[in-house]
């Protein structure tokens, strides 16, 4: 295969045409490079699934007292960002914010991609993942986990298509700009289905989109109350709250605006998109992000809270190793790192530059995925009978599947970027054209 | 709400009739070893509750049900753990696999005292609403098993339990029974690597009428296995009406409070709190 996927000669019609379609044909020297390093580390997250696989889930450092613990925290941690990436989209095109056009694909992509990662860990975590087919012979429809399942792969399916279809003018494009009869043109004349800018198609494709867009965020807010139901179904404390739902919604969206900041100002320097995505996208995207830690600080404080209050005997043994026992440094260093350090540096004025929003989205997305595991394992490792804690051993298998995952979503994005436009040039142009008649003068 | 504790704790006199000839024949047999106070063969009594064979043909006749219970007498465990050894022998467990675990726990005194655990078998069992698979199942008798081969591995039902009582199969077992021994969900030994196990209040053995192994390795004569329909109970040596045995001696459930419908009582002595 060819190393470039579009030929470098083409003669783009526009500049955001061009820009968008550049890492299709030369990615940058580093392209090679880092996606062998990230594709390395994918591969050593295989390796190490396999040798969990053949040797059983003792690799992962797992005990009867200890049965829930970072794979579970991952599954919760990376469907979540996906949730955050959708959201920008979907909720930013229901709601007509016009400053998302250049971010909206790379925000869908990241959804995408995060998602299956995610997904994986719903396989990886499982004692027997060659039997996990018996979830459709022989489901049980009382079970979280077949909600999981049938809320996940739905999910999926809808990303899937809120993806593809504002890529369909996008892939046109593409399809004219190749030679017609040509084996990269027949494909992306496929993957178009016919479009040729009508109006009647472009009438029906905004139709579509507006109802995946609409359809997507009462799924997404399924997949991440299904997986909150998971863990407060059962009597267990820590884990037996009305509050999981809503948190886990919430946190997901946090981490997940979090990430989409990181993925935009990652592409944006990478692959030279200053012109179209610009600070006040990261500006907006940031403040989305703090509203929604704000939200997330209340539901964290309502739980302790209600649960201190009362001090019923479980509760309060499990709410008291996260606040003031051997968890107690992950948690506050969650609060502070998570929480209040990342909002301090988007609501300060002094410190809003790009840089500092960068900071502090990376501060929220590794501080989110440490709350998971906070929310996880003290109550997976709490006595029901007893007081004699469980513990988890940290072992290399987990923890190399844990970077393979994280790699996989920036090798993800990469490759995909190979095969389609990093922005949405149809909406981005769209956009421009708009602000030009504002201004009463070209672009 | 069916199957209250409270109903089963009444004196049950007026026997259901599809289950008149064993209870006659059983209380008729308990009333006597009570009477006089006689030391029976250990299998005598659980013997009577199995399935008779028709004189006629030859075949099993399936009619007779039984919902098992056991009864742990606390005042008389010592916390000696042989039936937690007795079970993993039976079983083929590793170590670390107790199936029925004796915990030392501490009393509203200050003291401490020893209360085995195994699987409640319970009426409502949370295990079995979460499994994803259906592969924990309640048989006829109401006692709660794991179909292995089914099992995913998800340790959803390990999460739901709230008592502690299923384990885990991390590694490949080191312990097997004699080679070509097939496992069953009613004597699932070997384990299966990836798949989770617990207690089948030995189904395999109260099946032919014997003791399940726990209860016939208590030196302290503290367990008991009995049946709520037949309302008889032994603990190898005596026989006793269940009803008012349990009656009598104020047993309670763990953790009656989660509407779990435990089939295995306690008798408490000393002060104990299981938290009710």
């Amino acid at each position: 295969m060819a190393v470039a996927t579009i030929p470098h000669h083409l003669p783009w019609s526009s500049e955001v045409e061009s820009a968008a379609c550049r890492p299709m044909a030369s990615p940058g020297r580093f392209f090679w490079p880092i996606a062998a390093l990230l594709a390395a580390l994918v591969a050593a997250g295989f390796v190490a699934f396999a040798y969990q696989f053949l040797e059983g889930l003792w690799v992962a450092g797992y005990s009867d007292r200890a049965f829930y613990g970072i794979y579970e925290a991952n599954l919760v941690a990376f469907i979540g960002v996906s949730y955050g990436g959708a959201l920008v989209s979907a909720v930013l095109r229901i709601t007509g914010a016009r400053w998302r056009a250049p971010i909206s694909r790379m925000a869908e992509a990241m959804a995408l991609v995060s998602l299956l990662v995610g997904a994986s860990f719903a396989i990886v975590h499982l004692g027997r993942p060659e039997r996990v087919l018996n979830l459709i012979t022989s489901g049980n429809a009382s079970s979280p986990i077949l909600w999981d399942f049938v809320a996940i792969t739905t999910y999926l399916l809808a990303t899937a298509m809120f993806v593809y279809l504002p890529l369909v003018p996008d892939l046109a494009r593409v399809r004219d700009h190749l030679a017609v009869g040509s084996w990269r043109g027949r494909i992306y004349g496929l993957a178009a289905i016919g479009w040729a800018d009508a109006p009647e198609q472009r009438r029906r494709l905004e139709w579509a989109i507006g109802i995946i867009a609409v359809l997507l965020i009462p799924l997404a807010v399924s997949v991440h109350s299904v997986l909150a139901w998971t863990f407060s179904m059962t009597t267990r404390p820590g884990w037996h709250s009305t509050i999981f739902g809503p948190y886990f919604v919430v946190g997901a969206l946090y981490s997940g605006v979090a990430l989409v900041i990181l993925v935009v100002a990652a592409f944006r320097r990478a692959y030279h998109l200053e012109r179209f995505v610009q600070p006040r996208q990261l500006l907006l995207l940031s403040r989305i992000m703090v509203a929604l830690g704000l939200v997330y600080l209340y539901l964290t404080f309502a739980e302790v809270l209600t649960v201190g209050y009362t001090r019923t005997r479980e509760e309060v043994s499990v709410l008291a190793a996260v606040l003031e026992g051997p968890f107690a440094p992950a948690f506050w260093a969650f609060m502070a790192g998570g929480l209040f350090i990342p909002i301090a540096l988007v609501a300060l004025p002094t410190h809003r530059r790009t840089g500092a929003l960068v900071v502090a989205a990376g501060l929220v997305v590794v501080g989110m995925w440490l709350k998971r595991l906070l929310i996880v394992l003290p109550t997976a490792t709490a006595p029901l009978i007893g007081d004699v804690w469980g513990s988890i051993t940290i072992t290399w298998v987990p923890a190399l599947i844990t970077l393979a995952a994280t790699a996989a979503i920036p090798l993800g994005m990469i490759v995909l970027f190979r095969f389609v436009p990093i922005l949405a040039i149809d909406e981005v142009e769209r956009e421009l054209a708009h602000r030009a008649a504002q201004q009463g003068g070209p672009a | 709400m069916s199957d209250l504790p409270t109903m089963e704790l009444q004196p049950s006199d007026v026997p259901l009739v599809s289950r008149r000839l064993s209870r006659r024949a059983l209380l008729g047999s308990a009333a006597a070893v009570a009477g006089s106070a006689a030391v029976a063969p250990l299998f005598l009594h659980l013997d009577q509750l199995v399935p008779r064979t028709s004189a006629a043909t030859g075949v099993a006749i399936d009619t007779t049900h039984h919902r098992w219970a056991m009864v742990f007498d606390l005042r008389r465990c010592d916390g000696c753990g042989k039936c937690t050894t007795a079970c993993q022998e039976t079983h083929y467990l590793e170590p670390d696999q107790t199936w029925i675990n004796v915990y030392e726990l501490d009393d509203a005194s200050g003291g401490g005292f020893f209360m085995p655990r195994l699987c409640m078998q319970c009426e409502d069992a949370p295990c079995l609403n979460v499994c994803p698979v259906r592969a924990t199942f309640k048989n006829r008798d109401g006692v709660v098993l794991i179909d292995q081969d089914k099992c995913i591995g998800c340790r959803l039902c390990i999460s739901a339990c709230p008592y502690e009582a299923r384990y885990f199969n991390w590694s490949e077992p080191t312990n097997k029974p004699p080679e070509g021994t097939v496992p069953t969900p009613e004597f699932p030994s070997p384990q299966r690597r990836g798949t989770v196990g617990k207690c089948t209040f030995c189904v395999h053995h109260t099946e032919r009428g014997e003791l399940p192994s726990c209860v016939a390795a208590c030196a302290m004569e503290a367990i008991w296995i009995g049946d709520l329909d037949a309302d008889v109970a032994t603990n190898g040596v005596e026989t006793v009406r269940l009803s008012t045995f349990l009656k009598e001696n104020d047993a309670v459930r763990y953790k009656e409070e989660l509407n779990t419908g435990p089939h295995v009582y306690y008798i408490l002595g000393h002060g104990q709190d299981l938290g009710f």
